[in-house]
C-alpha cells in the first residue's frame, strides 16, 4: 500500500490558463488509486482535476468522465491510444502533455 | 461471262485497295512516332553530351513520348540507324510509295527544346534544384502539380508564397473574406492598398508580382460542401488553412472522398499545430491510408471553448511558422518520388517508412523547446469519414445533408439579463461624474492597460462568477453591504460585462435578505462605446 509516483504533467494550447497560467507541472501522486489498482492516467485525469486545478470550470477540462472532446493526451510524445488511453497506468518519470487544439488561422 | 470477270477484277482490285490503304495508314502512323522518337532521343543525346544525366534519359524520354509509342512495342526496342529501325522503316515506305514525307506524315509536333525546363525556370529555380531533395525530377513534379490553398490568412498567405516561389505548377486560392487593416501584421500577401478587397484578389496580385510562371486558380468565395468536392477534385494536394473547426471537418471529409493528401495547420496567441492527414490518401476503408481529421477529433470541441485569433489574439510570425511549415511539407511530399526506397533517406522524420507514420507538430514559441513532435495513431477503425464502416458519402457532401455548423455548435450572443439591468453606451455617457456611480471594467489586464475609462476599476473576468465576485469585493469594487452607488459593468464586445452582472445578482439573492444592489452592464461594450459616444476610441 501507499507510495507516490512523480511525473511530469504539462499543459499547452490554452489549457494552461485552467491551471495557473503554468505549462509545466512536477507533480507526485498516489501510485494506487481506491481500490488498490495501480494508477492509470483516467485516475490523473481525476486527480488533476480535484487536486491541481484551482478554476472552476472543470467543464473546460473533463466533460463525460474523460477529458473534454478536442483535447489531446500525449504520452511520452505518443498520442495516448498508442498507449492504451485511459487504462495506460502511469509510470514514475512519465511526461504527460495534455493539448487543446487549436483553429485559428 | 467476261463482264463477270471484269467486275470480278474490279471488286478484287478495290478489295486490294482498301486492304493497301489501311496498311498504308498503319505505316504512317508507325513513321510518325518512330520519327519522333528519333528527333527526340537526338535531342536527349544532345542534352547528354551537355551534361543531362544518363539514368535520368530513359525516364525523361518515356515521359516525353510515351503517347507516341504506346501500342508499337515493337519499335520501342528499335534503335536509331539500325537495320529495321525506324529511319530504314520511313525511308522504304517513301521508296515504296514514291511520295514526298510531308504528304503522308501528320506527326505530332516533335519536342523542340533541348531542355525539359525553360533558361528562365533554371535561373529561378536552381538554387533549390541543386539540392538532392529536389533536383530536375522535383522540380519537374513541383510543376506538374496542383495544390489548393484553402484560406487566404496568416497561414495561407506565407503557404501560398512559398509554393509560388517554388514553381508549383497550379495553385489555388479559396477564401471568401476581404482585407481588413487588422490582418495586415500576420497575412503577408495583402497590403495597407489592398484593404477593402477580396482576399484572393489580394492574394492573387501579391503571388503574380512574385512568380507570374504557376497558374493560379481563384475561388474567391468560402468552400461549401455542395461545391467542395468538385473543387477538391481538380487537385492533387489540399492545404487547410481555415480558421474554424467548421471547415477543418468538412475540408477533412471531402479530401479523404476526392482521395487528396491535407496538409493541416491552426494557431492561436503564441502556438502552432501541424499535421499531414489522409497521407497516403487511400480509399475509405483501406487501414494503409493516413488518419483524417475524424480520426484524430472525433468529437468537435464545445463551441464556447474555440477562440477565434480576433478573440485570443496571434502573434504574427508564429502563425507565419506555421504556414511555412505547410508549405514545406507539400514541397516535401510533391517533390518525394513515390519510391520509398529513395523516400527512405532518413531526411524525412514525418515519413521514413512506405507507409509513413503520422505525427503531429506542435510549436510553442515562448516554451523550451518550441518545437515537438508527437506520433500519432492510425486510421481510425470506426471513423466517420475514412474506415470501413464510414457514414460520410459524396452524396450526402454534395447535397447539403451534412450540417457542418450544427455539428460544431453554434455560438449565440449572450442575452442573460432583462432590459432593465442594461445601459446603452450613450445613456451611461449622458450619467453624471460626480462619484455617484462606479465603472467596473471586466477586460483583462493588457487590454486595460491599452485603453480604459478615467475611474474605471479593472477586475478581470476569470471564467467563474465566484472568483470574479471575491475580486471585486477585494478590490473594493463592490460594496460590501450592497448599499448607496451605482454599479456598471464594461468589456469589449458585452458578453462577459452580462455574466459578471448575473454573478453579483446571483451573490445579492443568496446573502442576507433585504440587500439589494443597483447593477447593469453596458451593452455592447467598448465596441459599442466607439460607435456611440467616442470615435476616438482605439478600436483594435
Amino acid at each position: 500500500m501507499g507510495g507516490t509516483v512523480d511525473l511530469t504533467v504539462e499543459f499547452t494550447g490554452g489549457l494552461e490558463m485552467l491551471f495557473s497560467d503554468q505549462r509545466k507541472h512536477k507533480i507526485s501522486i498516489p501510485a494506487e488509486e481506491s481500490k488498490g489498482q495501480p494508477a492509470t492516467v483516467a485516475f490523473l485525469i481525476q486527480w488533476l482535476c480535484d487536486n491541481l486545478m484551482k478554476d472552476p470550470r472543470k467543464e473546460m477540462f473533463v466533460l463525460d468522465d474523460s477529458v473534454r472532446p478536442g483535447i489531446l493526451v500525449l504520452i511520452n510524445d505518443a498520442d495516448w491510444e498508442l498507449e492504451g488511453e485511459d487504462k495506460y497506468e502511469v509510470q514514475a518519470g512519465d511526461n504527460i502533455v495534455f493539448v487543446s487544439t487549436l483553429h485559428g488561422g | 461471262m467476261a463482264f463477270t470477270s471484269i467486275t470480278d477484277q474490279i471488286t478484287l482490285l478495290r478489295s486490294q485497295i482498301a486492304a493497301t490503304e489501311s496498311q498504308l495508314s498503319k505505316l504512317r502512323a508507325q513513321l510518325s512516332a518512330a520519327e519522333s522518337r528519333v528527333e527526340t532521343a537526338r535531342h536527349l543525346e544532345q542534352a547528354y553530351q551537355g551534361g543531362f544525366p544518363a539514368e535520368w534519359i530513359g525516364e525523361t524520354l518515356s515521359a516525353l513520348t510515351s503517347e507516341d509509342l504506346h501500342g508499337f512495342p515493337g519499335y520501342a526496342a528499335a534503335t536509331p540507324g539500325g537495320a529495321g529501325s525506324p529511319d530504314d522503316i520511313a525511308r522504304s515506305i517513301r521508296h515504296e510509295t514514291g511520295r514526298a514525307e510531308k504528304e503522308f506524315v501528320a506527326a505530332p509536333e516533335p519536342v523542340r527544346s533541348r531542355w525539359p525546363l525553360s533558361g528562365e525556370e533554371y535561373r529561378r529555380y536552381g538554387r533549390q534544384m541543386i539540392m538532392k531533395e529536389v533536383g530536375l525530377h522535383g522540380q519537374l513534379r513541383l510543376k506538374q502539380a496542383k495544390v489548393l490553398v484553402v484560406g487566404c490568412g496568416g497561414l495561407g498567405c506565407p503557404a501560398a508564397a512559398y509554393l509560388a516561389g517554388a514553381g508549383v505548377g497550379t495553385i489555388g486560392l479559396m477564401d471568401g473574406d476581404t482585407v481588413e487593416a487588422s490582418n495586415l501584421h500576420r497575412q503577408i500577401a495583402h497590403s495597407t492598398s489592398r484593404v477593402g478587397l477580396s482576399k484572393v484578389e489580394s492574394a492573387y496580385e501579391y503571388l503574380r508580382e512574385l512568380n507570374p510562371l504557376p497558374n493560379y486558380e481563384r475561388h474567391p468565395f468560402h468552400l461549401s460542401p455542395s461545391t467542395a468536392l468538385e473543387v477538391f477534385s481538380a487537385y492533387d494536394m489540399v492545404l487547410d488553412c481555415t480558421d474554424h473547426p467548421t471547415s477543418r471537418y468538412l475540408i477533412s471529409d471531402t479530401c479523404v472522398l476526392a482521395g487528396k493528401t491535407l496538409v493541416s495547420a491552426s494557431a492561436l496567441k503564441t502556438e502552432g499545430q501541424l499535421i499531414v492527414l489522409n497521407n497516403p490518401p487511400k480509399a475509405p476503408g483501406d487501414p494503409t491510408g493516413g488518419p483524417c481529421y475524424r480520426c484524430v477529433f472525433p468529437k468537435p470541441p464545445p463551441a464556447d471553448s474555440v477562440l477565434s485569433c480576433g478573440e485570443g489574439g496571434i502573434l504574427g510570425p508564429v502563425v507565419g511558422v506555421m504556414g511555412v511549415l505547410q508549405a514545406l511539407e507539400a514541397i516535401k511530399l510533391l517533390t518525394s518520388p513515390s519510391n520509398p526506397s529513395i523516400n527512405g533517406n532518413g531526411l524525412d522524420p514525418f515519413d521514413q517508412q512506405a507507409s509513413p507514420r503520422t505525427s503531429m507538430l506542435l510549436f510553442s514559441a515562448y516554451s523550451s523547446p518550441q518545437f515537438r513532435t508527437i506520433r500519432m495513431r492510425a486510421r481510425h477503425a470506426s471513423c466517420a469519414a475514412c474506415s470501413s464502416v464510414a457514414t460520410i458519402t459524396p452524396q450526402q457532401l454534395t447535397d447539403g445533408s451534412l450540417d457542418y455548423a450544427a455539428f460544431c455548435g453554434l455560438t449565440t450572443p449572450i442575452n442573460l439579463l432583462s432590459p432593465q439591468t442594461r445601459i446603452t453606451a450613450a445613456e451611461f455617457a449622458r450619467l453624471p461624474r460626480d462619484g455617484s456611480n462606479v465603472l467596473i471594467d471586466v477586460r483583462d489586464e493588457t487590454q486595460y492597460a491599452m485603453c480604459a475609462l478615467r475611474g474605471s476599476i479593472n477586475v478581470p473576468w476569470p471564467g467563474s462568477g465566484q472568483k470574479w465576485v471575491e475580486a471585486a469585493v477585494q478590490k473594493g469594487a463592490l460594496p460590501v453591504d450592497g448599499a448607496g452607488r451605482e454599479l456598471f459593468v464594461v468589456c469589449r464586445y458585452g458578453n462577459d460585462s452580462q455574466l459578471a452582472v448575473k454573478a453579483i445578482q446571483d451573490a445579492v439573492d443568496g446573502g442576507p435578505s433585504g440587500t439589494s444592489v443597483n447593477v447593469r452592464d453596458i451593452r455592447g461594450g467598448f465596441r459599442a462605446w466607439r460607435e456611440e459616444v467616442d470615435g476616438e476610441w482605439p478600436e483594435y
